[in-house]
């Protein structure tokens, strides 16, 4: 299980770098002629490269629009540049195309879920050594922080913490500080499982040997404790991405997160999530179903392999 | 076992307060308050004069303190934003939240609980792969999610009505009309709530009773002439129960968190709903209430679930004594 977390992570990782190169479109791009456009669907003709028939508006009272059978139109990534935009997941309230969007905003949540679990992993697992490697009142102290945030409901220490601090802020100054905010909540998890390890490991004999070589605290920890820990801090860190990436969607759905022009899953979940909207422009809740595709791959990597 | 709850009742209160001061501190001193918004079409003299009211002007700690000594007689305060007693707000809010979130609980129970010992008694077959997928997929819905999704179902079939709790009746409904709507409001934001939590306890049910089973005593039962399913139901799932019950607590808290969600999706006018608003108000008072009862059902939550598994596992009451 260890190895897939592993490559899911650096799946996931090289999914939201690349962006820019897999999206058809700038994420702020918006068609005025296609404010929520239907997707269109590729159509293959033998060998050659897919393409889509081009949508005519047909009422642009009801917004409704309709394929038009005579033309066809090439798929960005294969064709040159044509006039007419192809929206593989339709278009939103602006006449962004959605999958661009989706792209984009994978660099955004899953970004930021990333920048988060690595915060979380690196200082829960250094608190988590240090109160295992001391032992007695830091020891305790720690635990006890640790325990006192475990029991909170998580979203509402996000939602607290993200509400006190000035509501407007620039995108790059809300990336960080959500991403501190969620190592805040994030640590104990990593912690709690370090520190039982370490206090298991520390007087085994490797340790001892390393000890009697004269090896430090410091070299003790780095070389031999923290290794002994890198499969507690894979499974952490699978289990706090999703989790991350969720808390995401949550504050920017309620308007804390990101402000509107930047492309995130939660940004595009607040904009598609209005009763009317949802039921006529399905294509709008596609964030929804890529956070339910990363926690279902996350909860098929963290079940137990039974041999039967 | 006695000394022990008290002494988990002690940790409640401590909680209840540690995090209530916090939350109302954290307000005080975030930048704006409840008057920000007006700041540009008042003068600086009225503006000074409504904080003055408020009692915005005080010192932070001469102003906590008095908070705090509110709190001692339960007194709450009055909320800025509302301008009604912080106790009352939260009362009719609470009761809200209590609904769905006890509704999505047993529905939880109901549905979680009966399949995992479905699923873990049997060594195979279809029902159980069945089971498990569906568990899976379940698990995968986190209450955000789950509620676009059932919101979309309900706006695209029209079955039932979506947003809020109850529609607006006329004056005067009588009892059984307004429970009427209101069980009609209730399915969409209790199963996307309870859909997760049932996935969770399916699962840990199964393991479970699957690790129950290989007991010795059930072993003894289907000797003396139980049929298989008696033995599960009588002997295997009794024991089962411990780890079973010892989710709940657990679960208490993850239902807040998707309550919150839930909430804000369907237009549920609970607890987590208002915490939201008097934030963004910055009104601090309504804040720290509001968090104060969050921490106490918390707390509560938790330490029925520590009751009730100390009521079903005598070990545990053992255990706990010293």
């Amino acid at each position: 299980m260890t190895r897939r977390a592993a490559l899911f992570v650096a799946a996931l990782a090289v999914l939201s770098l690349a962006a820019p190169w897999l999206a058809p479109y700038d994420d702020g791009l918006a068609f005025r002629d296609f404010l929520h456009a239907p997707p269109m669907r590729p159509l293959i003709q033998g060998f050659s490269a897919p393409v889509v028939h081009p949508l005519v508006l047909a009422d642009r009272l009801e917004q409704r629009f309709e394929a038009d059978p005579s033309r066809t139109l090439p798929l960005p990534w294969f064709g040159g540049v044509s006039d007419q935009p192809v929206f593989l997941l339709g278009a939103d309230n602006f006449g962004r195309d959605v999958l661009s969007r989706l792209l984009y905003g994978a660099r955004t949540s899953v970004g930021l879920a990333l920048f988060a679990t690595l915060g979380a992993v690196v200082i829960g697992a250094l608190a988590g050594a240090w109160a295992g490697l001391k032992g007695g009142w830091i020891d305790d102290a720690v635990m006890r922080v640790a325990d006192f945030v475990l029991i909170l409901p998580v979203i509402y220490v996000v939602l607290v913490l993200r509400a006190v601090l000035p509501l407007v802020l620039p995108a790059s100054t809300v990336f960080l500080l959500v991403a501190w905010i969620f190592v805040a909540v994030g640590w104990p998890f990593v912690a709690k499982g370090v520190r039982a390890i370490v206090a298991a490991e520390r007087d085994r004999e490797y340790v001892q040997a390393a000890r009697s070589l004269g090896a430090g605290p410091g070299r003790i920890l780095m070389h031999h404790l923290i290794p002994a820990c890198s499969g507690h801090l894979v499974v952490q860190a699978t289990l706090l991405l999703p989790g991350f990436i969720l808390a995401e969607a949550t504050l920017s759905f309620v308007g804390l997160g990101f402000p509107d022009p930047i492309a995130s899953w939660g940004t595009m979940l607040a904009e598609a999530g209005n009763y009317n909207a949802i039921a006529r422009f399905p294509w709008t809740l596609a964030p929804a179903v890529a956070i339910f595709a990363i926690v279902l791959a996350t909860n098929l990597i963290a079940a137990p392999d039974r041999k039967p | 076992m006695g000394r022990y709850l008290l002494r988990r009742l002690g940790f409640a209160l401590l909680l209840v307060l540690v995090v209530s001061s916090a939350s109302l501190l954290l307000t005080r001193l975030a930048p704006g308050d409840i008057t920000s918004d007006q700041a540009l079409s008042l003068d600086p003299a009225a503006l000074a004069r409504m904080r003055a009211e408020l009692g915005l002007d005080r010192p932070l700690a001469a102003q906590y303190l008095s908070w705090l000594g509110g709190v001692v007689q339960l007194d709450f305060g009055r909320s800025l934003l509302y301008a009604r007693p912080v106790s009352t707000l939260i009362s009719e809010r609470a009761l809200n939240t209590a609904v769905l979130a006890v509704v999505a609980l047993v529905l939880a129970t109901v549905i979680g609980l009966p399949l995992g010992v479905y699923s873990g008694s049997r060594s195979g077959g279809i029902g159980r792969a069945t089971v498990r997928v569906l568990s899976i997929l379940a698990l995968s819905v986190p209450p955000l999610i789950g509620s676009l999704a059932l919101v979309f179902l309900a706006a695209r079939t029209g079955w039932l009505p979506v947003g809020g709790m109850t529609s607006a009746l006329g004056a005067d409904p009588t009892w059984a009309h307004w429970l009427g709507d209101l069980a009609r409001h209730l399915p969409i934001p209790a199963l996307a709530l309870a859909l997760p939590l049932a996935a969770t306890l399916e699962r840990l049910q199964a393991q479970a009773i699957e690790k129950a089973s290989r007991e010795p005593f059930v072993a003894a039962s289907r000797a003396r002439g139980l049929d298989h399913v008696q033995a599960i139901v009588r002997h295997a799932w009794p024991v089962s129960l411990r780890s079973v019950l010892g989710l709940y607590g657990v679960m208490i808290g993850s239902l807040f968190s998707g309550s919150f969600v839930v909430e804000v999706v369907t237009s549920w006018p609970g607890l987590g709903r208002l915490m939201y608003d008097a934030l963004k108000a910055r009104d601090l008072y309504l804040v720290a209430g509001c968090a104060a009862s969050g921490a106490f059902f918390l707390a509560a939550g938790t330490w029925i679930a520590d009751a009730l598994l100390a009521l079903a596992d005598p070990r545990v009451r053992s255990q706990e004594a010293p």
